[in-house]
């Protein structure tokens, strides 16, 4: 049988706010344990929550970005269960009235075609602390700290079809969410955290099938493994005529496999009902245009900017536009160099990209700036360099010895375009290659690179290209 | 002294007449005399009161008194006092030393008064005769076979046997009014907002609302004056002007429109109380007031409206006693479920359980439609009730209780027998208005009777101008129970 | 609507309130008078009425997005029933 494959993702993106949601406790990542838990993340009695501004104004612009309704009055509710990391007894979230409403969507690129994701909602809540279940007497310590910080979960239709979509997906909201400046994404320190619900049906029937929540992916390695498990598994069962139990399990990059969590399955009655403590959000239209001015070039429409006024194909303005950080980069660079925005895409993506994964830096701190990379490029345009030399240069420039057009100098890159020094080269090479000759005359045109070759290694590379090939033609011609 | 209304008392200490630490060792006088008969008091640190009292001297020497400098003021246990236990009349928290201070308490210490001592209470203020309380039975001055009312009374039986000059209270259903009328003094409630919970142990946070319980409807607006206040750490707290409340005391009141509600005055309420109170409207119409009869319809669902909504709210705010972070942790278990459960079934008490159960049914899948939500509609239709009648009146009158004060025991088996002696108190804490109950008399039993008086939002100005004016008239307020 | 001995057991079990057998026969006919109690509302017709959340009708206050609160570990943990190395223990939690 041929079976469809259905996902929705469930993202919990801390807000990178100074202070907590609901009390002035600070949020930083790494601090002792309870260092930074206030008499409100402890839930001491008689203490009251007092919301947090910005995380109002993250959540809009988050709604704004990807063009959800904002609901003009949001109502916090209190989420009740007993669980050690959590101090009240009950999680304050949103849940009948979200700050950001229906209508929002994400773009992805599955393959070569666009897709359009649909998000349901998302809405604000506090994080929960953490337990660490290091041996303490056979105990569970708990970590308040992170108790309070704000997030916001942002919830999909299931739009997606497949754990690349999935990926696909979150690394474009992760994108997201780091390009309008509310959440830092580190997903090692839980930051930017995804679960996934997965379905299969098979294909051509309508009705969805019976889902598990998988979490615990904190890598989008580790979500397209434990999608794929968790697929292979569901379609296991089926077709050994068993049935899907709707549970949520988690999954083990150690085992590479999902697990049903039974210790939170039992009774999920969660008594929702509104914080007494907490009157309704209200997003006026002051708080609104506040947002929307604060709001950067959101990264569709730069994609789309990218294609129009540099000419770039949809692939290459869909990577440049993966980070803020990258795409100013490349701005930078084109605006530099004036011209050959194509040329300055390549290079990014290609050599650029290429060392500073190798290396491990980051766009940010590039040992070699937009402003130098463009020099670079003005080198191959004008002339003055071939590609290849180019390639020299640029790894002489990021091991620190200069600008492009020193190190050309110093080196003696420059390109010889000197008609008379390629002809002298290649009738040497012509002289003493008769046999070649005589096949690349006799129809094996291949051979043509043969010469290529030996004329550029004659001239150390720096003979112009095109200048060699003209030249090259009309002596074999003979 | 035992009987000198705050004014006084404030004018002889910075005449110099009296000492704040003289003052203070007579209360805490009468207090280690009287309160093994009355147990009013769950924590007495005289230590702690006595520095503050020396330190109230220390300010009124150097000039910088206040009205309630130096004035010792008993505090309801479930207002936070750092350093001081903080039990809320709960097992729970047998061992919670507050590490910080409510608004109130700050407030009160702003203003160099004395913390005199922690008031007994029902247990997480979920009662009406103060007979929750983990620290035992409060007993009413006026008879030791009689309960004090509560959930505010061991603040209550303070001030009416004269143990303190003042104290504080907190009302969700009637905690202050009822106490207050069984006991035979004066206590207001004000508007829901006026008074920052911060600090204050919640029970039902929409509900919850501190106010001060004392001799007379004069010391209440000076300690309403100290006690309200806008505080940016409770969100449901007002933001509003500073004012006096006790501008208005003098006024006289010709004019005044009493409205009084048809069902406050019908079947339920017993004769003697009824006499009290219509003697007092009776003495309000000779201080030139008119009555006029009014109605609030949707008064009967009050009651049911409240045993919703209120232990809705608690199951949900008391589930952070866990046992995890602070107060009781039952001292065997087998795994963690069981650590919450035996925590929670020993440091609760049998009202608490049975009160947080319901909340938690009534919350829970598949009834929250016909219960909560249900309850939150018609919690509106009563509010409307108030609005409209406001139309008619300036203030509102009837009994605070329909009996005077019960009999220890004798409703401590039958919760729901219990929960209608707040029947007429409840309304008030559902719209959010302010509230109060002011001493007319005695009933049948010797037992004191109370008048609430009800006031539109934010009048409690004038609500203690009314009562303060029949005060002047009358004095109820000023009997002391004898034979202590 | 009517309490039966399961429905307490379950709520129970939801408000971590460990209720022993002798005890569920107490509990449910007290929850039942109350909810006898409360079952008057049922009479009343509510359509088109806005549930009352809150005494006032008012918005929430937007604070300002300052850390204000110092490191009080070491006060907060004195009363703490069971701490090691700066955490609160618990019995094992098992995921």
């Amino acid at each position: 049988m041929q079976w469809e494959i259905v996902i929705g993702l469930e993202t919990h993106a801390q807000l990178n706010t100074l202070s907590k949601i609901f009390s002035g406790a600070p949020t930083a990542y790494g601090a002792e344990p309870n260092t930074q838990a206030c008499a409100v993340d402890i839930a001491l009695p008689g203490v009251l929550p007092v919301f947090n501004r910005v995380a109002a104004e993250k959540a809009v612009k988050f709604g704004l970005a990807i063009g959800a309704r904002i609901n003009r009055r949001s109502v916090f509710e209190r989420k009740n269960y007993f669980y050690p990391d959590l101090p009240k007894g009950y999680q304050t979230t949103q849940l009948a009235l979200p700050i950001v409403a229906e209508g929002g969507t994400l773009q992805i690129q599955v393959g070569d075609r666009e897709k359009t994701v649909r998000i349901t909602r998302a809405h604000l809540e506090e994080d929960a602390g953490k337990s660490l279940h290091e041996d303490f007497h056979g105990m569970t310590g708990i970590d308040l700290n992170r108790a309070g910080t704000p997030l916001i979960e942002i919830v999909t239709e299931p739009d997606l079809r497949s754990s690349a979509e999935a990926v696909s997906y979150a690394k474009k909201l992760h994108s997201l969410v780091r390009w309008i400046g509310i959440c830092d994404g580190n997903m090692q320190e839980g930051s930017f955290r995804c679960d996934a619900n997965v379905s299969v049906r098979p294909m051509g029937v309508e009705t969805l099938g019976t889902r598990c929540e998988i979490k615990n992916l904190n890598s989008f390695k580790f979500m397209e493994k434990a999608i794929d498990f968790e697929v292979r598994r569901q379609i296991e069962v089926l077709e050994d005529g068993g049935r899907i139990v709707q549970e949520t399990r988690l999954y083990d990059p150690d085992r590479d496999e999902t697990r049903s969590m039974r210790s939170k399955e039992e009774a999920n009655d969660y008594r929702y009902f509104p914080d007494p403590d907490l009157l309704p959000l209200v997003v006026g239209e002051v708080f609104l245009d506040q947002a929307r001015a604060t709001m950067p070039e959101l990264p569709q429409a730069m994609r789309e900017r990218f294609v129009s006024d540099y000419g770039l194909p949809a692939y290459d303005a869909d990577i440049l536009t993966a980070s803020r950080e990258l795409a100013a980069y490349f701005e930078d660079a084109t605006a530099t160099l004036g011209e050959e925005a194509k040329l300055c895409a390549n290079w990014i993506m290609g050599d650029l990209s290429a060392q500073l994964n190798k290396e491990g830096f980051e766009i940010t701190n590039s040992p070699i700036a937009a402003g130098q990379l463009a020099g670079l490029l003005k080198r191959i345009v004008d002339g003055t360099i071939s590609g290849k030399i180019a390639k020299e240069v640029f790894a002489a420039m990021w091991a620190g010895e200069g600008d492009a057009d020193a190190i050309i100098a110093a080196k003696g890159l420059k390109q010889v375009s000197d008609s008379g020094a390629i002809e002298k080269i290649v009738d040497e090479i012509i002289a003493v290659n008769p046999a070649q000759v005589a096949e690349y005359r006799s129809g094996k045109e291949k051979v043509f690179g043969f010469f290529v070759g030996l004329a550029m290694k004659a001239s150390k590379g720096k003979a112009n290209p095109a200048q060699l090939n003209e030249i090259l033609k009309k002596r074999l011609a003979g | 002294m035992i009987n000198t209304s705050l004014k006084e008392l404030s004018a002889q200490l910075a005449l110099k007449k009296i000492s704040s630490v003289e003052l203070t060792q007579t209360f805490l006088g009468r207090i280690r005399e009287l309160n093994p008969k009355l147990n009013a008091f769950i924590t007495i640190d005289e230590n702690k009161s006595l520095a503050q009292a020396q330190a109230a001297d220390g300010l009124i020497a150097s000039g910088q008194a206040g009205p309630l400098t130096g004035i010792p003021v008993a505090q309801k246990d479930i207002y936070c006092a750092k350093g001081w236990l903080t039990t809320c009349g709960s097992k729970m928290l047998h061992n919670f030393v507050s590490p910080y201070d409510a608004h109130v308490i700050e407030q009160f210490n702003r203003a160099g008064a004395v913390n005199l001592g922690k008031t007994n209470m029902d247990e997480f203020a979920m009662g009406s005769s103060n007979e929750t309380s983990y620290y035992g039975k409060v007993k009413n001055p006026w008879d030791l076979d009689a309960v004090p009312g509560g959930s505010s009374g061991g603040s209550a039986a303070a001030v009416a046997a004269r143990l303190a000059p003042a104290a504080t209270g907190t009302d969700t259903g009637g905690s202050i009014r009822q106490p207050a009328a069984l006991t035979g003094i004066t206590g207001i409630k004000p508007t829901y907002g006026v008074v920052s919970r911060y600090g204050m142990i919640a029970f039902a946070s929409s509900l919850d609302q501190g106010g001060p319980m004392a001799k007379s409807a004069a010391d209440c607006a000076l300690l309403l004056n100290v006690m309200a206040g806008f505080d940016l750490r409770d969100s449901t707290s007002l933001e509003r002007d500073k004012e006096d409340y006790g501008r208005d005391l003098e006024q006289p009141l010709k004019g005044l429109r009493i409205g009084l509600p048809r069902e406050y005055f019908a079947a339920g309420l017993s004769a003697d109380v009824a006499q009290a109170i219509e003697a007092a409207l009776a003495e309000y119409r000779k201080l030139g007031a008119q009555t006029v009869e009014i109605s609030l319809p949707n008064s009967k669902l009050a009651v049911p409206v409240y045993y919703v909504l209120a232990p809705a709210e608690a199951s949900s705010n008391l589930a952070r006693f866990d046992g995890v972070r602070y107060g009781y942790r039952a001292p065997e278990y087998t795994d963690l479920t069981d650590m919450y459960g035996k925590s929670r079934a020993q440091g609760f008490g049998a009202e608490v359980k049975r009160r947080i159960m319901i909340g938690t049914y009534v919350l829970s899948a598949g009834y929250y439609d016909a219960y909560y939500l249900k309850a939150q509609k018609l919690r509106r239709l009563i509010a409307q009730d108030f609005t409209d009648a406001f139309a008619r009146c300036d203030v509102i009158m009837g009994p605070t209780a329909p009996t005077t004060a019960f009999n220890l025991g004798e409703k401590s088996d039958d919760p729901v027998s219990m929960y209608l002696s707040d029947i007429y108190t409840i309304a008030v804490n559902l719209a959010g208005l302010p509230g109060m109950s002011v001493p007319v008399g005695f009933g049948a039993n010797g037992r004191p009777v109370g008048l609430q008086i009800i006031g539109n939002y934010f009048s409690e100005a004038k609500m203690l101008n009314v009562a303060h004016q029949y005060q002047k008239a009358t004095d109820w307020h000023t009997r002391i129970p004898q034979g202590l | 609507m009517s309490l039966n001995l399961a429905d307490v057991k379950r709520i129970a079990h939801l408000a971590r309130i460990a209720v022993i057998d002798a005890e569920m026969p107490g509990y449910l006919q007290q929850l039942s008078n109350i909810l006898s109690l409360v079952e008057e509302m049922q009479a009343v017709d509510t359509t088109g009425i806005e549930p009352m959340a809150h005494a006032q009708d008012l918005v929430l206050r937007l604070r300002d997005d300052v850390a204000t609160e110092p490191d009080l570990r070491a006060k907060f943990q004195a009363i703490a029933p069971q701490v090691e190395s700066g955490l609160y223990l618990v019995p094992k939690v098992i995921e």
